[in-house]
């Protein structure tokens, strides 16, 4: 069973919105996180500009040695990403499925401001319950 | 010719029957106009109590016209004049019109005779909202609370035109909710306060709503007179 270190929601302008760690290898504090978001989102325009074959929408996936990073960009430039072991399967059906919590949870929350970090209750209570009915264990909890 | 149906014109548009118009409506459209009118409305008040008069204020619209479609289409132009008859209405015919089921319970305030409670697990209106911790006691569902009071005060005569310029007719079951609450009651000639509330459920991480209906001393003098 393969494991989620953390997951990450970025604005249209590239700043982090939502920040969520499971386990102590994904963790880090609150500056390394918000340079982070912003260096993936500078990297995912750049690809864009680099890749040889026209409409390309950015990096969708990076493999490395000890993580896999997966991304989802929605129409309007949102994007999600998830850090996790190597090979795990199925993150992109979890993307979509955290994409669809943003739209209801956060998205139709009369008290949020778009582009703002997200501080909606419904929206953690739910992630929770998908991150776990996907059966991915959390490490180190 | 091969007998085509002829549709039948009306000339004045008083005769036109009127049509049960659709049953349902997108939950998500809904819930973004809601969301919409919510925020319109909190950036022209300057506290919270306010804000809620105002959701109140747009669900006793709501509830007006609600009350005058129901009463032609579900109950044969006849109006309730009894306490438990026009809360069992709203309990069960006007939240089914509403939200498509009938409200969890119905319950009688034990502390005072003249408050009743309409409770509900989760109100469709509060399924995608998260309050945030500075609004304190804030719930949206002021709205139906709104729709409810005008159910409670005087029945009007009905005039059919007022249905195709009604929010119920065109939006069905997700938008009369909330205002319909207060209005209902006003409509139908019994004045009451009502408000909505949280109450927190044990085992159960989101509290449950409840409505709380606390008729004017007219109503229950009237109750008592009736027998």
């Amino acid at each position: 069973m393969a494991a989620i270190y953390s997951l990450f929601i970025i604005n249209k302008s590239g700043g982090l919105i939502f920040y969520k760690d499971y386990g102590s290898a994904g963790r880090m504090d609150t500056n390394d996180s918000l340079r982070l978001a912003s260096l993936w989102h500078s990297m995912h325009a750049i690809s864009q500009q680099l890749s040889p074959t026209t409409g390309c929408s950015g990096i969708e996936l990076l493999q490395a040695d000890t993580f896999d990073l997966h991304c989802f960009q929605s129409l309007t430039g949102t994007k999600i990403f998830v850090v996790c072991e190597p090979s795990t399967l199925h993150m992109e059906g979890l993307l979509k499925v955290i994409y669809e919590l943003y739209t209801d949870y956060v998205l139709k929350n009369p008290f949020y401001e778009m582009e703002m970090p997200i501080r909606c209750e419904l929206f953690d209570v739910n992630l929770s319950q998908a991150i776990q009915k996907d059966r991915v264990p959390l490490l180190g909890r | 010719m091969i007998g085509a149906g002829k549709i039948k014109q009306y000339a004045n548009v008083l005769d036109k029957p009127l049509s049960r118009g659709r049953q349902e409506v997108s939950l998500s459209a809904f819930a973004f106009l809601f969301s919409e009118l919510v925020q319109y409305n909190q950036t022209r008040v300057d506290n919270i109590a306010e804000l809620e008069r105002r959701l109140e204020d747009a669900g006793y619209a709501v509830g007006a016209r609600v009350l005058e479609l129901l009463c032609h289409r579900e109950k044969g132009n006849r109006r309730e004049t009894r306490l438990l008859g026009i809360l069992s209405f709203v309990h069960s015919t006007v939240w089914k019109v509403l939200f498509g089921k009938v409200a969890d319970s119905l319950e009688k305030g034990t502390e005072h005779e003249d408050e009743y409670m309409i409770s509900e697990k989760e109100l469709l209106v509060n399924r995608f909202i998260s309050i945030p911790k500075d609004m304190g006691t804030f719930n949206c569902g002021a709205f139906v609370a709104g729709i409810v009071k005008v159910r409670m005060g005087y029945d009007l005569a009905v005039f059919h035109w007022l249905f195709v310029t009604s929010i119920s007719s065109n939006w069905p079951k997700l938008n009369k909710l909330l205002f319909l609450e207060k209005g209902v009651l006003d409509g139908a000639g019994f004045p009451a306060v009502v408000t909505a509330h949280f109450v927190p459920v044990e085992g159960q991480h989101r509290p449950r709503t409840t409505i709380l209906i606390k008729f004017a001393e007219e109503v229950l003098q009237r109750e008592a007179r009736l027998g």
